[in-house]
């Protein structure tokens, strides 16, 4: 019998809508991670048509027992509701000894969507050292409207991360956020399953809300230097290694927007940033 | 043919100042001996744009300041400060 999801948590999802993904590392058990390598070589794993519910997608199949562990049921419900659409799949591979890294990108083609989002999930089912690549992303890049490998050229940005992880690991990633293969140096190959899954329901408080305080969402003391805790605003002012100084600043004014999206509360804020923008007393 | 090689480094820099601090970097080898891809590194290769010029580089382009479009101001895209340098070697 399936098991109860495990809904994320509201720092969670603050750490999603500031970075664009979330990784939980060694969460798939040895045996489910066996059985899917097993279904990769034997070539047997099938997705569905576009557009069908993931409820109805690899019945039977150790990728559905992946899917049904309680806190992958619980990402993807927090993110994309209950029953979201299978989209697409794809089993990655990257080849030993590889010359060259895929060019950095982000998938699909570029997406004027400002509020819903699509979910990728990402799993990696043997273990990846560093030699092995990982896949490479670069936190905090979601936001940021390309065309796929219009960005190719950006070889290395400050505080990018190679997905370097234990059998087992997933991560999840908004739609937008620029990613690629790296280099594989080993002699065996790489093998990364991936899942873009659509919502069929609005994206609005689908997640645990037991952790949000009453008043967290009052305005703080501006660039008071102070260390708050790791509340939610914190969470989504924090600057990213590669962020450019004004840049930088826009790409916190479109964290507030999505969270604004996500908790259908449309006065929070982040150091007052849209607020003052809103502020037009002539307006009446 | 020529014996001389152009190298290219391309620095993202965090605002249009030149001495600023390198955000992104890329390098292209035309004599072939590196070969440079996507996550080979994770310490730029110097950290203000001014460092590359003082190590010998020369900048052959400086990013354009374009204004927003109207109703765009709050978006992003592309990394705005790309400055493009390049060392001409012997080989």
């Amino acid at each position: 019998m399936q098991q109860e999801a495990k809904l994320l948590n509201s720092r969670q999802m603050a750490q999603f809508v500031a970075q664009g993904y979330l990784r939980l590392d060694g969460l798939v058990p040895s045996e489910i991670n066996t059985a899917v390598m097993q279904e990769i070589d034997a070539g047997t794993i099938h997705g569905a048509p576009a557009g069908t519910p993931l409820s109805q997608c690899y019945s039977g199949s150790a990728i559905r027992q992946m899917l049904d562990l309680p806190e992958i049921q619980g990402l993807i419900h927090s993110l994309v509701g209950q029953d979201p659409l299978f989209d697409h799949d794809a089993v990655h591979v990257r080849e030993p000894m590889q010359g060259k890294a895929q060019g950095l990108h982000a998938d699909s083609i570029i997406d004027p969507r400002t509020q819903d989002f699509d979910i990728q999930i990402m799993y990696f089912p043997h273990d990846v050292p560093l030699e092995m690549g990982g896949t490479l992303l670069l936190p905090g890049s979601h936001f940021r409207k390309v065309n796929e490998m219009d960005i190719a050229r950006y070889q290395n940005m400050a505080g990018q991360i190679p997905m370097v992880c234990s059998a087992g690991s997933i991560l999840v990633l908004h739609h937008g956020i620029w990613h690629c293969g790296r280099q594989n140096r080993t002699d065996r190959r790489r093998y990364m399953f991936k899942v873009r899954l659509n919502p069929q329901e609005p994206q609005v408080r689908l997640w645990d809300l037991s952790d949000l305080e009453a008043g967290y969402d009052a305005h703080q003391e501006i660039f008071a230097g102070k260390g708050h805790e790791n509340d939610i605003q914190t969470i989504l002012a924090k600057s990213e290694p590669w962020f450019e100084n004004a840049s930088g600043r826009l790409e916190i004014v479109n964290r507030i927007k999505m969270w604004r999206f996500i908790t259908n509360d449309q006065n929070f804020d982040v150091h007052y940033w849209l607020t003052r923008l809103e502020n037009m007393p002539s307006r009446g | 043919m020529s014996n001389y090689r152009q190298k290219i480094l391309i620095l993202y820099l965090g605002s249009s100042a030149l001495d600023s601090d390198v955000k992104g970097w890329t390098l292209y080898d035309g004599t072939g001996e590196n070969a440079h891809t996507t996550g080979d590194s994770f310490e730029p290769p110097y950290k203000t744009g001014l460092d590359a010029l003082k190590e010998g580089w020369r900048v052959i382009q400086f990013p354009q300041l374009n204004p927003p479009y109207p109703g765009e101001e709050l978006s992003t895209s592309f990394m705005k400060y790309e400055y493009i340098f390049e060392k001409i070697v012997e080989v």
